[in-house]
């Protein structure tokens, strides 16, 4: 027997009022306030000697702290001007697209991340039955996690250059590098969470050892496998860009960071800024809705 | 056949060494001519817990037809055995549910008949209802029985409590703790279809005193 409680949508000026549309929105107004606000003092060393020159006063000061074209800080109407530019008003294929540069970073960084899982994963399951590897192999782990990854991703590019491997796999292998960590950690904690009953059920079925894992501890560690795929697949976004740097990369969101700062189109590196958040939080909320369908699938209270 | 003692005492830890899930420190267990570690490989019983222990993410037939995954059994056999286990702890209907869903009486009665699916020769249980009210207990108990009446396994069943072992049991072994030892194997001699009434009669009271009587013997309550 089951009660089923439907609610019934509210109205959405109601629902306005009663969710957490409201104070989304003052927290966004208030970063947008201070945004503008920081671009005055922010570009004074630039705006100083124009401000002077049209005559001083405050309309003069914002117009002119607003519209700088190589900005310290770029005001956010800048920033969406430049997102404009380079994602509406050209082919998404052309160099000069932001989405080509986004689309550059994403195909290496979600091929990390499947690569990152994979070995996360395997890692996990053999530590997990391999008591001597819990010993011997959990201290290298960490300890490849203590490298600032700056500092050991030229090297990668490097040795992987000299082998002939060049592009998207070396970049990749740096997002592999840093997100199968927390899989791997995510995953050992999940494979042993199964209660001492659950296992003692098993051995009363004289269950093999694959069977344990496939039927029981698999299954009862996909909650934590999902955690850890939300810190893997930003971090991997993260290991993507980073890549992208010391490479001299023509292309990718890391890329444009490095053009920008050569050439002090801040605007540019805004941009790509944005770009990359946005896709961060759309990868992370794409890992946490296949999260909720396999929950659902997997019979969770909802 | 029931063990009851006070907790403490080794009846869990004697089911477990049946069960092969321990092992013993002296002497031998023999499980229907076999030795537990071979009982076990064979599937010669099915083991019910103190806790239904379904895994969650299974609805209630596919955690019937675990252990027959596990044992290889078809698709079309499978759901043959989950049917009629189902059917024996009057769950039908039930199938598509997921454990949430159900009692905790219910999830109790899907665990015994996950133990039945594979049809051993042996059932293990431990104090499968002690986690229950005592409502829901006896209603339990006359379930049980009935399924023993049906399906003549052997049931070794571990208790706590006085009327259940003595309501469900042909023969009661009655222990005391530290050291776990046997103070008295009473054979009691009620008819097969007995229903919860007969807890009134003067025979039934008869055993559950000498059943008191040596559960006193065996543990004083002042140390």
């Amino acid at each position: 027997m089951t009660l089923v409680a439907t609610a019934s949508r509210p109205s959405l000026p109601a629902a306005l009022a009663a969710g957490s549309t409201l104070p989304v929105a003052i927290i966004v107004l208030i970063t947008i306030v201070i945004w503008y606000a920081a671009a005055v003092p922010m570009n004074k060393v630039l705006t100083q000697p124009l401000i002077d020159a049209a005559g001083g006063g405050l309309l003069n000061t914002l117009s002119i702290s607003w519209s700088l074209p190589r900005p310290v800080l770029p005001a956010p109407h800048q920033v969406l001007a430049e997102l404009w530019n380079t994602v509406f008003t050209v082919e998404p294929w052309r160099p000069r697209s932001l989405l080509y540069h986004c689309w550059v970073t994403l195909s290496s960084t979600l091929l990390g991340f499947v690569l990152g899982t994979i070995l996360g994963v395997a890692l996990a399951i053999a530590i997990i039955h391999v008591k001597a590897l819990n010993r011997s192999l959990l201290p290298w782990i960490i300890a490849s996690q203590t490298i600032p990854i700056l500092a050991i991703a030229p090297m990668i590019i490097v040795v992987l250059g000299s082998i002939g491997l060049t592009g998207l796999l070396p970049k990749s292998l740096i997002s592999m590098y840093l997100c199968f960590f927390p899989v791997t950690i995510g995953m050992v904690k999940g494979l042993t969470s199964p209660d001492p009953m659950q296992l003692d059920l098993m051995r009363t079925y004289n269950a093999s050892t694959s069977q344990v894992l496939w039927k029981l501890r698999w299954p009862s560690a996909v909650p934590f496998l999902f955690t850890s795929l939300k810190v893997a697949i930003a971090i991997a976004l993260v290991g993507a860009i980073v890549a992208e740097l010391p490479t001299g990369a023509q292309a990718g969101i890391g890329a444009r960071l490095l053009n920008g700062s050569y050439y002090g189109q801040t605007q540019q590196i805004w941009g790509a800024l944005v770009a990359a958040a946005v896709m961060s939080s759309g990868l992370v909320w794409l890992v946490g809705f296949i999260e909720r369908r396999v929950a659902r699938a997997m019979g969770a209270e909802t | 056949m029931s063990f009851i003692g006070p907790s403490g005492c080794g009846k869990t830890t004697l089911l477990r060494v049946i069960a092969d899930l321990e092992q013993a420190t002296d002497g031998v267990i023999s499980v229907n001519d076999m030795t537990p570690n071979e009982a076990r490989r064979k599937r010669a019983y099915g083991y019910v817990f103190q806790a239904p222990a379904l895994y969650p993410w299974r609805t209630i037939e596919r955690n019937v037809g675990l252990p027959l995954e596990i044992m290889g059994f078809g698709a079309t056999e499978r759901a043959r055995r989950i049917q009629l286990n189902l059917d024996l702890v009057n769950l039908n209907g039930f199938e598509k549910k997921f454990p949430w869903q159900l009692s905790g009486g219910m999830q109790q009665r899907v665990s015994i008949a996950r133990a039945l699916a594979f049809d051993p020769k042996l059932l293990l249980m431990d104090e499968p209802f002690g986690a229950l009210d005592e409502i829901v207990r006896d209603k339990l108990n006359q379930q049980l029985l009935e399924l023993w009446g049906r399906t003549r396994k052997t049931v070794v069943f571990v208790t706590h409590s006085i009327p259940e072992a003595v309501f469900l049991s042909s023969r009661i072994v009655v222990m005391s703790p530290r050291p776990g030892r046997i103070i008295d194997v009473i054979e009691t001699n009620f008819p097969k279809n007995r229903t919860l009434d007969i807890r009134e009669t003067p025979e039934f009271l008869q055993v559950a005193h000498r059943v008191r009587e040596g559960l006193r013997q065996g543990h004083s309550y002042d140390d």
